[in-house]
């Protein structure tokens, strides 16, 4: 493959040759447009015409170096004789100027001033915390009918999601739990130690497991899971139809779609909030028996001496509470989701971060309700 | 029969999303037992009039009429009772990916009747085969083509027997033969049930089998420029619009073609 470049000559003195050598394709190198324009300016030539006897092959390359030279020595009014080039060449440019180019199709990148800004971003904030609101509306309904036996969906979907929120689940709630019970017995008993403590580092992790974090621990686990498939197959559905295909079939999405995923993340929250109270406590006796040799048994009882009821149902009521929250959040996002696949990407993440962020919130009102109440 | 009963009459109807106006001013009656065949360029809004009509997008301003109810303006249960009537084949199927075939023909009729379950299989079996699809019962739409998954909708649309057929784009996707056979099938049940159908396209070789009355959307002047019968408006039609469209672009056998922008309808 030959290099392409361009030679010049002028046979009368206000026309120029423009002579095209070698193979001009997108792989290679093209002389800059800016060569024959400087050209055409020295020689103030009126007419620019092409010679390709000596061009090898060529591509789109070519054509677009032609185009790009018109533009760029349109303001000087030259005229370009296009009859040396390939008839091909010539073909396709005709081709591109057949449609006249759409004058207001072009949407400007315009940034609306700072406080637009900021007011549209109230005023759809506003507008989202009206749909979330009602939306709750909405779930609330069919919840009431679930409760009677009337509602409508589909029992095998149900058992398909009790099986794939509860028991596919266990493993990484335990394996997290488990780590969290490690990490928090290490760090207390690297404190306690100072007092010669160690032996309290059960009531430690025994009760901040069982009242908060074994809760805690799995909602977010759980956000990250199965709020975001949720998100993702109502967000799919949505751009595949199907939740349109439900309406106009005057089958109610919510009823259809939200409900079972709601009601089989829910039963199954407070059960696995159990397996993450009890990994968490085993991890943190892994650390307390086996590095800082605390007697098995002492770990034990020490963690049901100190872990009380009220404990154990206040991180039970936790975990159900977040299993709705992370329900409802996938939900929404999902069917809010806009019509491609970025936007089911969107959704998702969209999902989970609505989810955690619900959970501390609510962590933060059971914990000043709790005091509040003295439990 | 001069005297047809007019199925859904569209009143000043104005799409728009949010600022932007998709389509104004449309006004068009569609009577009982046509084959009422929505048209116009690429981006005009064909698929966002069919919307409207069918209950999934409110309109910027204008009726609906169904009969002599408004669609828009009725409550949900009433508009619930009335979007029931409706048989919608979507573009892409809209089959829901998570159910064999049988159990989304199903649905509706599990949903809206009280026929026992050996009887809404024998209804689905009819109905799949209708369209060419028996034997795919337990097959899921991913395991199908996409002009079976189409026929598969259009099977679901049926399951009712509805009165009012919407169809968005059938041919799209499907190679002529499959395509000649929908219009078959198309003009079948509205020989057979007196069913009136709706069809969002621009298959000229669809529109002039099939199509008895029409309306044309226009993208540039962002309205309807022709209602009536396909066949009549390629002979009569005046507007170099619509006879581009009609004929392919090839208007140079048209005696009055050489005016460019020649107005009426």
């Amino acid at each position: 493959m030959s290099e392409a470049a361009i030679e010049f000559s002028s046979p009368a003195d206000n026309s120029l040759i423009v002579r095209l050598l070698g193979d001009w394709s997108l792989e290679g190198e093209a002389p800059p447009v800016g060569e024959i324009v400087e050209k055409v300016r020295d020689s103030s030539a009126a007419e620019v015409s092409f010679d390709t006897s000596q061009l090898q092959s060529w591509d789109s390359s070519l054509l677009a170096y032609i185009i790009e030279l018109e533009n760029q020595l349109q303001p000087s009014s030259t005229a370009l004789d296009f009859t040396g080039l390939p008839a091909g060449v010539q073909q396709l440019y005709s081709l591109s100027k057949e449609v006249p180019k759409k004058e207001d199709a072009e949407r400007g990148k315009t940034t609306p001033p700072f406080l637009e800004r900021i007011g549209n971003d109230t005023l759809h904030f506003l507008n989202s915390a009206q749909e979330l609101l009602s939306f709750i509306g909405e779930v609330t309904l069919p919840v009431w009918r679930f409760c009677c036996g009337r509602v409508i969906f589909r029992w095998g979907d149900f058992g398909a999601f009790l099986q794939e929120t509860g028991v596919y689940a266990v493993p990484i709630v335990s394996l997290i739990s488990f780590l969290f019970g490690v990490i928090l017995a290490f760090v207390g008993i690297m404190q306690l130690k100072l007092f010669g403590a160690q032996v309290y580092v059960a009531d430690l992790v025994g009760i901040a497991t069982v009242r908060i974090m074994g809760a805690v621990m799995t909602g977010i686990i759980m956000a990250g899971r199965t709020g975001a498939a949720f998100a993702a197959q109502l967000g799919t559905m949505v751009v595949n139809e199907e939740i349109d295909a439900l309406k106009t079939l005057g089958i109610s999405p919510v009823e259809f779609l939200v409900l079972p995923r709601m009601i089989a993340l829910t039963m199954m929250m407070p059960l696995l909030t159990l397996f993450a109270n009890l990994m968490g406590v085993i991890g943190g006796g892994v650390v307390a028996v086996g590095v800082y040799d605390i007697n098995t048994v002492v770990y034990f009882s020490r963690v049901s001496e100190a872990v009380s009821v009220n404990d154990l149902f206040i991180g039970l009521f936790s975990g159900t509470t977040f299993g709705v929250l992370i329900s409802l959040a996938g939900c929404l996002r999902g069917l809010e989701c806009g019509r491609d696949a970025s936007a089911v990407g969107d959704a998702t993440t969209s999902a989970v971060v609505t989810s955690i962020v619900a959970i501390i919130v609510d962590t933060a009102i059971i914990i000043i309700a709790c005091s509040i109440l003295g439990i | 029969m001069k005297d047809k009963k007019s199925e859904i009459v569209v009143s000043d109807l104005t799409m728009a999303y949010g600022d932007f106006v998709v389509m104004r001013d449309l006004n068009f009656t569609i009577n009982q037992g046509d084959i009422f065949i929505i048209m116009g360029g690429s981006g005009c809004g064909k698929s966002t009039l069919l919307k409207h009509m069918i209950g999934l997008k409110k309109p910027a301003k204008g009726k609906i009429f169904y009969g002599d109810k408004s669609l828009w303006d009725s409550d949900e249960a009433e508009m619930n009772e009335m979007m029931r009537g409706f048989g919608i084949l979507y573009q892409s199927g809209a089959l829901w990916s998570s159910m064999t075939l049988e159990e989304n023909v199903a649905l509706p009729l599990r949903q809206y009747t009280s026929l026992k379950a050996r009887q809404i299989r024998n209804q689905v079996s009819l109905k799949l085969a209708l369209v060419g699809l028996a034997g795919f019962e337990s097959f899921y739409p991913a395991e199908i083509s996409g002009g079976m998954r189409k026929r598969a909708g259009l099977a679901r649309a049926l399951a009712l027997d509805p009165k009012l057929l919407f169809f968005d784009e059938p041919s799209a996707g499907l190679d002529p033969e499959s395509a000649r056979r929908l219009d078959d099938l198309i003009l079948q049940l509205r020989d057979s049930l007196n069913t009136t159908v709706v069809v969002v396209t621009h298959e000229l070789a669809s529109i002039f089998a099939i199509g008895n009355n029409c309306v044309f959307l226009d993208p540039v002047s962002r309205t309807m420029i022709a209602t009536g019968h396909p066949g009549k408006l390629l002979e009569e039609s005046k507007d170099i619009r619509v006879q581009r469209f009609l004929r392919r672009g090839e208007v140079e056998n048209l005696g009055w073609a050489g005016s460019e922008g020649s107005q009426s309808t």
